[in-house]
């Protein structure tokens, strides 16, 4: 910084600087001149003496293009002596957190709240850092062993996230050090991504690619000229195309989801207004299924934080499985309330159907990914075994939980608690 | 711990007590994480090294002891930092615990390699090891944090995992009796589950022993039972003859 502007400096000087800046050569020129000629030849001193006095001042010279140099770095340094290690922690982007030999946070900044939480000083650093090679590097920082170093840490709970962490002591008699957090999720995850998508796609695409194999084997040879059974097999051929093709949008809005694991804060979404338009670009469906869908929300505002989007295609999900297995009920109901029986208060979403519910040993896994009640139900409902992974996963990224209640016979009740603040 | 005591060394003679019981979490997660880890793929070289890994956990568990024991005879504690001492010593033998299963299901991984055809088995199984990991990282952070109003939650969950178990256990017992090939590898993956649940459990203790820790007032026995596997029979399907 210093430098370009010590050069931009020199490039722009005008006559007068120039000869400012060379005062000592000309002054010396001027002595070792009146020297030589003043005193005579007879003295012959004179002229080592104004040698001298002209080497004197070409080393004079030198430290003053120094000093202009230093000068220009003091004018940089004051603004930076000024800054505060806390507003250029809080300019980071990445998560930054400042800790002291004795590895207790002095200061985290708001990228590092957001992304680990909690992260109060006074927090002892190796309690909320557990993993072995994590409590090794800070040992190494802190101990003096090492001035820096870096390491990449895998976070693989509630959401996967890979951080290129580096550590290093800050140094100056301050005895602090520092912590930094580098994002690198997003590569692993397209990683992952490729892995899981292959896997559970090859897995589940296997069934209707066989089912149409075997038709076109059966049309080419047995059902040739069956214009019949020909119109009958490319039926079924086109539901099982459009289940594969329903089969790819899920797995990919999943692994869409999986991408990004934090939510943009700050944004808030309307609850009445999203379930409103959900409930509408539902009420297709709901009227094949012969289905009323019965409202009733909480009074005053229902906001929370969240994705628009996102929290959509939670209720979209969970109302559609409400008007295809409830639909024996006749009704579905939708209740918005507030809750205070948590920690922190919940607005809770319940989206209730009447059918015939959902037997207990299968509750606490129905959001795994392609478990099914029943296969052959969920086939027929056009179903795809991923509806309510993505709506958990949403959740997951909302800090929000489901629970879900039901009885055989009863129908079952999904409520959503999402966090108000 | 927060306190502070006019020797100094007593004061980092507790904080080594902590960063020793977080070490020792640290360990635990990791134990158990590659334990499921090798399990679901099969990955003998993971689970040897697991297993190798265990003896860090009982290394902790006895350095806890010794420094604990030395601790009181010294300095003869009070109030709370007599509970964080007892608490310590209490949290780490149920971390070598959690060691120990993530050991033993690590164990079984040779013995179930064989017969990998039911996909959801593994799935499920997955999601009740996650279920207890988020458990066990959830209680080590509010050791961390001291934040113990977070433990209802923990509670919660823990009932979760029982219902989990209790639908994984259900599955395996008709695996077996659609096919008694299965029957080997099924029981070990029973006890794949079951270690995994009993983890779900000392990770509650550990719930318990931070509220004492930190309260000190014992946390309200409520704690429903949803283990329901001892009430569980699958119905043999009828033979036709």
């Amino acid at each position: 910084m210093s430098d370009v502007t010590g050069e931009d400096r020199r490039s722009g000087t005008s006559l007068p600087v120039r000869l400012w800046e060379a005062r000592w050569y000309l002054l010396a020129g001027l002595a070792a001149v009146l020297v030589a000629y003043g005193f005579g030849p007879g003295r012959a001193w004179a002229l080592p003496l104004a040698v001298l006095l002209l080497f004197a001042a070409l080393f004079s010279a030198k430290p003053r293009a120094v000093r202009i140099a230093e000068k220009a770095g003091e004018v940089d340094a004051a603004g930076l002596q000024r800054l505060s290690g806390e507003y250029l922690a809080a300019a980071v982007a990445d998560p930054l957190i400042i800790f002291d030999r004795n590895t207790t946070v002095v200061h985290a900044n708001a990228a590092a709240f957001v992304a680990f939480g909690g992260m109060s000083p006074g927090l002892s650093l190796p309690l909320k850092f557990r993993a072995p090679e994590m409590q090794a590097l800070l040992d190494s920082v802190v101990s003096g062993r090492v001035a820096s170093d870096a390491l990449d840490y895998l976070e693989k709970l509630p959401v996967e996230r890979v951080y290129r962490v580096s550590a290093s002591s800050v140094g100056h008699g301050t005895e602090l050090f520092v912590l930094v957090f580098k994002d690198q999720s997003e590569a692993r995850r397209i990683d992952r991504m490729r892995a899981d998508f292959i896997a559970n796609a090859s897995h589940e695409l296997r069934t209707p690619l066989a089912s149409i194999a075997g038709f076109i084997e059966t049309l080419r040879g047995p059902a040739r000229n069956d214009a019949a059974a020909r119109e009958q097999f490319l039926q079924i051929m086109q539901n099982q195309t459009s289940r594969m093709a329903r089969l790819i949008d899920d797995l990919l809005s999943l692994s869409r989801l999986e991408m990004k694991p934090y939510l943009k804060s700050g944004a808030r979404v309307d609850l009445r207004q999203t379930l409103e338009s959900v409930i509408d670009s539902l009420s297709p469906l709901a009227r094949d299924s012969n289905l009323v869908v019965e409202r009733d929300f909480a009074e005053g505002p229902l906001d929370v934080p969240g994705d628009r989007d996102e929290l959509f295609q939670v209720f979209e999900n969970l109302l559609e499985n409400a008007c295809k297995y409830g639909q024996a009920g006749g009704r579905v109901a939708v209740s918005v309330a507030r809750s205070q029986a948590g920690p922190e208060p919940t607005v809770d979403v319940t989206i209730r159907d009447f059918g015939p519910g959902i037997a207990e040993e299968h509750i606490p896994r129905i959001t795994e990914r392609f478990y099914r009640v029943d296969v052959e139900t969920s086939r027929a409902q056009k179903g795809t075994g991923l509806g309510l992974s993505i709506v958990k996963h949403i959740l997951t990224r909302h800090h929000a939980r489901m629970s879900i209640r039901s009885e055989l016979g009863n129908g079952a009740a999904f409520t959503v608690h999402l966090p108000a603040n | 711990m927060q306190s502070v005591h006019i020797v100094s060394a007593y004061d980092e003679e507790l904080k080594f007590l902590a960063k020793r019981i977080a070490a020792m979490g640290g360990h635990a997660e990791r134990m158990v994480e590659q334990a499921v880890a090798a399990l679901v793929s099969a990955d003998q070289d993971l689970a040897q090294k697991v297993i190798r890994d265990d003896i860090v956990l009982d290394e902790g568990q006895r350095e806890i002891d010794d420094k604990a024991i030395l601790i009181i005879a010294r300095r003869q504690p009070m109030a709370t930092d007599l509970r964080e001492i007892v608490g310590a010593i209490r949290i780490s033998a149920d971390l070598e615990r959690v060691g120990d299963l993530g050991k033993n299901v690590a164990k079984r991984v040779m013995s179930v390699t064989d017969g990998r055809e039911a996909t959801s088995l593994y799935r499920g199984l997955e999601a009740l090891a996650n279920l207890a990991l988020i458990q066990l990282k959830d209680v080590l952070d509010v050791y961390a944090s001291r934040s113990v109003e977070k433990i209802g939650i923990v509670r919660d969950r823990d009932e979760q995992i029982d219902a989990m178990y209790t639908s994984l256990f259900r599955e395996l017992l008709t695996y077996m009796m659609e096919d008694p090939r299965n029957i080997t590898s099924c029981t070990h993956l029973l006890f794949c589950a079951k270690n995994i649940e009993r983890i779900g459990d000392h990770a509650t203790n550990i719930a318990e022993t931070i509220y004492y820790i930190v309260t000190g007032d014992q946390l309200p026995a409520e704690r429903p039972k949803e283990d329901k596997t001892d009430r569980v029979v699958v119905q043999q399907p009828e033979v036709v003859k």
